[in-house]
């Protein structure tokens, strides 16, 4: 139980709860494990219960009809998964995959209703959850509507590096593909571009960073 | 240990695309499944995970800060 509430302190959903607080949620959580490629959540079934990522990743897509993904989010330890599918409708908006071995936390929808109504703490923090979701998503329009691939990826690689700590899956040039909205071939392209304008550098399985100034350039970020 | 292709045995048919699209010979069928072996000529070329129609197999690519 100390691991279980130990990480629940550290998640947004329970920032400024108390001890106490924190140790009487404990009884509505549940741990589950996944393997990489497992599906964790399908988009269009009903959204049964919110997800906290504790190890590894999640990837959190949608799929066009004619097979074509859409990569959302890459959820990673502490961060959180269905927030919206269980907080408003009933089916899930999106579907979900373990990117390797993943262990998640979890609080099932019905329990999730009753902590919201007990503590109006984690109301307003799922508020600034659900806040920072549409910011995400306003982010994702801007690219799509303002920004040329070879910007979308530069803008893609400096937020997957974020600070550069901490663990992250490695990525797929398709992986990269969804997540910005183009095909494979391109963000190959886009690399090659890239390392030519010396913002990065490409070692076989690696994309280094080297000039993160002319990266946020290249990606339109002032 | 070199990094290497990674498959997905559950979604590989061993339809044989990504061997024969292998130029540095790191992918080979035995027993009626794709095998990888460690080749220092691999270039990370991602070929076999661009031919393959399963999505089965994939060449995945650490993204890190330079001095970190």
């Amino acid at each position: 139980m100390a691991v279980k509430v130990e990480f629940l302190r550290s998640i947004p959903y329970f920032a400024g709860l108390s001890d106490s607080e924190i140790e009487s949620l404990g009884r509505y959580v549940f741990e589950k494990k996944a393997e990489r490629g497992e599906i964790l959540s399908f988009e269009g079934e009903p959204a049964d219960a919110l997800y906290f990522v504790i190890a590894g990743a999640v990837k959190v897509f949608k799929t066009s009809a004619d097979g074509k993904e859409q990569i959302f989010h890459i959820i990673r330890p502490g961060d959180s998964f269905n927030d919206v599918s269980v907080l408003s409708v009933n089916a899930n908006l999106v579907s979900a995959e373990a990117m390797g071995t993943v262990v998640l936390n979890a609080i099932k929808k019905n329990d999730l209703e009753v902590i919201l109504r007990e503590h109006p703490k984690v109301a307003l923090n799922a508020i600034q959850v659900l806040s920072r979701r549409v910011q995400e998503l306003v982010s994702l329009v801007e690219n799509f509507s303002f920004r040329h691939v070879t910007s979308r990826v530069a803008k893609m690689l400096l937020e997957y590096a974020g600070d550069g700590v901490g663990e992250r899956p490695r990525l797929t040039q398709q992986e990269m593909a969804a997540m910005i909205g183009t095909a494979r071939e391109m963000v190959g392209r886009s690399l090659k571009n890239l390392e030519a304008e010396g913002a990065i550098r490409l070692e076989r399985n690696r994309v280094i960073i080297t000039d993160q100034q002319a990266l946020r350039k290249l990606a339109g970020i002032a | 240990m070199k990094v290497m292709p990674i498959i997905d045995r559950e979604k590989c048919q061993v339809c044989g695309l990504c061997v024969s699209v292998c130029v540095c010979g790191a992918l080979i069928i035995v027993d009626n499944t794709v095998k990888v072996i460690e080749v220092d000529e691999c270039r990370w070329c991602t070929l076999c995970e661009l031919v393959c129609p399963n999505g089965a197999i994939t060449c995945p690519f650490d993204i890190i800060i330079e001095n970190e």
